[in-house]
């Protein structure tokens, strides 16, 4: 059973992984302490193919890529959020974490309720309230490098074609 | 066809004769930087592009400036992960602990950042350059990576903010930190995100250099791409002291289309200190009055200038920091170290009781120098006051510059210089 696990507003980077465990960079190194200054339960009661549903401007604050590789490492399925910081949404395309924009999701959508999701095409349901939503789709360019798996597939393809 | 500031360097940058906001492109890159935090996961995703070489040693700007001196094992490892990497890539701007400056202080200072760049960088506070005219923005590790082996990046076009600030009546001992306070306290935290926030006016004309990097240093703080403003005579005489290769001036056309604009009288803006937990919570200092803080710090990417040191020192001079504060200065780059030794600046905070640091970002990250225990409070001269960012993840930050910084480690609690002096 994939749970939702929710967030406010502004979830900065600063405790999506604090930076006294950035000394290290392994994935399951900052796995272990995701989300540990919104929420010290998060990293022990995390289970492979959870969601994180935030508020606006989620992932604000510093530029590290650390904080969606912890995401990601941590089990988490896709992030849902009303809103993104812009280096955070650049961040999470880069290294492959799925990342969904719907302020209807985010609404309707309470911690601990049962969700799923389909990636490929935005639609989010909430199996314990029976509702669905509609992610926003992401532009052209975004879908191509998403389908490359990522920036440096994506560049790499392009070099080679060019 | 009328532009932005913005808009012409990223065209320019993209072969374009013009651009509108919302396009994306790929730009030719002037400058790529990354730091101990965030270099070492570029250096392992730029070797899985199977390229030999970064695409130009003289454009690759590597600053151990985080956990330097290194503050634990693991970090040294991040260090030698760098170094190894800028020996054998032959980086010119490599900096070794002892010659290097909290990055967004120390490349713009020699001269590596210039008017009209296009520059990324893997930390936030890239946007800093901005100061000089250039368009510079934070990426992560992988875009940075991407950027070391092509020299180029993609970027959507922002829509740009105007921010005009009226007139040069200052209150006393306000600075470019007040302004940029002031600012996100009306906008948000993301009252800016995707956008160029753009500084001008009179007020910003009257604003010194350093005041100026503080200014477009924050712009992050409220969700902007960047944050920019216009190269005037003050930019010119502090480049071209530095400068080691051509620059470029740009201007907005008078008829460039903004999404926003925002004028203030500079007259009407109090010092600032924006409370926990965002730095949106700007306030006037007087609202900060009976709040005791245990720590101040004087540094940082933000308020680590001459500047700045010059302000605190004017107050702290033949005063004591009050018995129950911890006051920690932490110069931005050791050309900086070494003009305040010489102005006597180190030795008035010495005197005061101050602990004076070698340059490092330090606490500022709650990496080390000055971490916070749980239900401290500091007041600082930094950029975030999120919840643990400097330590216990129950302790407190208040922002603010350097003046009120000064007077805070005297009286104990949130002060006005006004009230020490
Ligand atoms: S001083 Fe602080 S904000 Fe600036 S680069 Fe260092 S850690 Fe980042």
């Amino acid at each position: 059973m994939a749970r939702a696990w929710k967030f406010g507003d502004d979830i900065d980077t600063d405790a999506i992984i604090p930076a006294r465990y950035m000394n290290q960079f392994s994935p399951e190194h900052l796995a272990a302490h995701c989300m540990e200054d919104a929420d010290v339960n998060f990293a022990k009661e995390v289970k492979t193919g959870d969601f994180i549903i935030g508020g606006k401007n989620f992932g604000c604050g510093s530029s590290r890529e650390h904080a969606p590789v912890a995401i990601k490492a941590a089990g988490v399925k896709a992030v849902i959020a009303e809103s993104y910081a812009r280096i955070f949404y650049r961040n999470s395309l880069n290294i492959g974490l799925p990342i969904l924009e719907s302020p209807e999701a985010v609404q309707g959508i309470e911690a601990g309720d049962e969700v799923s999701v389909d990636l490929e095409s935005g639609k989010i349901k909430n199996l314990t309230k029976n509702t669905a939503f509609e992610a926003r789709p992401f532009p052209p360019f975004m879908q191509d490098l998403i389908k490359a798996g990522g920036l440096i597939p994506y560049v790499k393809g392009r070099r080679e074609n060019a | 066809m009328a532009m932005t500031i913005t808009e012409k360097i990223l065209a320019e940058h993209a072969g374009l004769d013009r651009v509108v906001p919302g396009q994306l492109i790929t730009a030719k890159l002037d400058l790529t930087l990354a730091n101990d935090i965030t270099g070492p996961v570029s250096i392992r995703e730029f070797e899985k592009f199977g390229v030999k070489n970064v695409w130009d040693k003289n454009k690759v700007a590597l600053v151990p400036d985080h956990f330097t001196p290194n503050k634990d094992i693991a970090s040294a490892e991040l260090s030698k992960t760098m170094r190894e990497f800028a020996k054998k890539q032959e980086i010119v701007h490599y900096w070794e602990q002892g010659r290097v400056g909290v990055e967004h202080c120390l490349l713009p200072e020699q001269g590596v950042t210039l008017p009209g760049d296009v520059i990324i960088g893997a930390d936030s506070h890239t946007c800093t350059y901005g100061a000089l005219g250039a368009f510079a923005t934070g990426v992560g590790s992988t875009d940075l990576a991407a950027g070391m082996a092509t020299g180029e990046a993609w970027f959507r076009i922002p829509e740009s903010i105007k921010f005009v600030f009226k007139g040069t009546n200052f209150q006393p001992w306000v600075s470019g930190k007040d302004l940029i306070l002031y600012a996100i306290g009306k906008i948000g935290v993301d009252g800016a995100r995707y956008r160029a926030m753009e500084f001008t006016g009179e007020g910003i004309a009257a604003l010194s250099m350093d005041s100026r990097f503080t200014m477009c240093n924050m712009a992050v703080e409220a969700g902007a791409k960047n944050g920019i403003i216009a190269p005037d005579q003050k930019t010119l005489d502090y480049v071209q002291a530095r400068a080691k290769r051509p620059f470029k001036v740009y201007n907005s056309d008078p008829d460039a289309q903004y999404v926003e604009v925002y004028e203030w009288d500079v007259a009407d803006i109090p010092l600032q200190v924006a409370f926990p937990h965002l730095p949106e919570n700007a306030k006037p200092v007087s609202d900060g009055k009976g709040i005791k803080i245990d720590q101040v710090v004087i540094g940082s990417c933000t308020n680590g200038r001459l500047e700045d040191l010059q302000v605190a020192a004017r107050i702290l001079k033949g005063k004591k920091v009050h018995s129950d504060v911890r006051l920690i200065v932490i110069p931005g780059t050791p050309d900086i170290y070494k003009q305040a030794m010489k102005e006597g600046l180190l030795e008035i905070f010495i005197d005061a009781g101050a602990v004076v640091s070698t340059p490092t970002c330090g606490p500022c990250l709650g990496g080390f120098m000055g971490i916070l225990a749980k239900g401290e409070r500091a007041l600082s001269t930094t950029n975030r006051n999120f919840v643990g960012r400097m330590g216990h993840p129950e302790s407190e930050i208040y922002l603010a510059g350097p003046a009120v910084a000064a007077a805070t480690a005297i009286a104990g609690e949130i002060s006005h210089p006004e009230e020490v002096l």
